[in-house]
């Protein structure tokens, strides 16, 4: 227990949770990927965010974190349910993989992974000469009322087009099949 | 120096995530699916936008807030996705992307 104890200092214990919260991540973006059933899918990709709303409290941003599960899990998730209730049966077979396909989009996503590592390795990123360390949820809605209002109203704008357009979509008219 | 204190593990964390849902994109057949891989997308470009506003920005609130936009944009593209996809079903009842062919010449 002492022996436990004395490993676990803060730093491992943060460390192990960071490990957790990376694999929560990947895992459940190969799940969402990978998997053939279009429900496991949706729940690989509820496993993924979350993953990535630790991420989030990882790199100081709790509320953005907690918009994170709001917005996705709680949201997009949902609809995407929905999406797969109103379109095809689960129990319809599926039809089997296409080889040339796989094996072609293996090799392009593999292609820009080793391109897009090799410039991460390359590049010295430096940070920013004075850095303010003011992360409060206050300073956000600040900047989201003052310097960003605009894109605030552009931003709810296009939520209300959006529903709009979905719901003028989705219907196709009430008289026709 | 911790795993979590590095700008670089988030960038190649982002990466990978990047790398995952490029694949789906591209291997999936399955419109919902594909709509998934997009999320995963959209996800990592979030995480790079929080990766550069901790370690690199002068003002950390300023990528909080476009990772803000960033999911509300979205919440916007799911809902326009997703009817669109309960449209292509009842017009083709299928939603494979091989099926949808009525523009071909």
């Amino acid at each position: 227990m002492i022996l436990l104890s004395a490993l676990m200092t803060p730093q491992t214990a943060a460390t192990a949770a960071f490990v957790m919260v990376i694999g929560l991540t990947i895992v459940g973006a190969l799940i969402a990927v990978g998997a053939r059933n279009i429900f496991h899918n949706v729940l690989g990709l509820c496993v993924s965010l979350f993953g990535v709303a630790g991420i989030f409290l990882f790199l100081n941003s709790p509320f953005v974190a907690l918009m994170e599960i709001l917005i996705y899990v709680g949201a997009i998730c949902i609809a995407i349910c929905f999406a797969i209730m109103l379109s095809e049966p689960l129990y319809l077979p599926r039809p089997p993989r296409n080889k040339a396909k796989v094996w072609g989009a293996s090799l392009g996503a593999g292609a820009i992974f080793v391109f897009l590592g090799l410039l991460l390795k390359k590049t010295q990123w430096t940070p920013a000469a004075q850095r303010s360390t003011d992360w409060s949820i206050t300073t956000i809605g600040h900047y989201l009322l003052t310097n960003y209002a605009l894109i605030f109203e552009l931003v709810s704008l296009l939520l209300l087009v959006a529903m709009l357009g979905a719901i003028v979509t989705a219907r196709g008219g009430r008289g026709k099949p | 120096m911790l795993l979590f204190n590095q700008l670089q593990t988030f960038l190649y964390l982002a990466l990978v995530l990047f790398v995952i849902g490029l694949y789906g994109v591209l291997a999936r057949r399955s419109l919902i699916a594909i709509l998934i891989s997009v999320e995963l997308i959209l996800n990592a470009a979030s995480i790079n936008f929080m990766a550069f506003n901790r370690f690199l920005a002068p003002q950390p609130a300023v990528g909080q807030v476009i990772t803000l936009f960033i999911m509300a944009v979205a919440a916007a593209e799911a809902a326009i996705a997703l009817s669109i996809i309960v449209a292509v079903y009842r017009k083709l009842k299928s939603i494979n992307v091989e099926q949808a062919t009525e523009l071909r010449g």
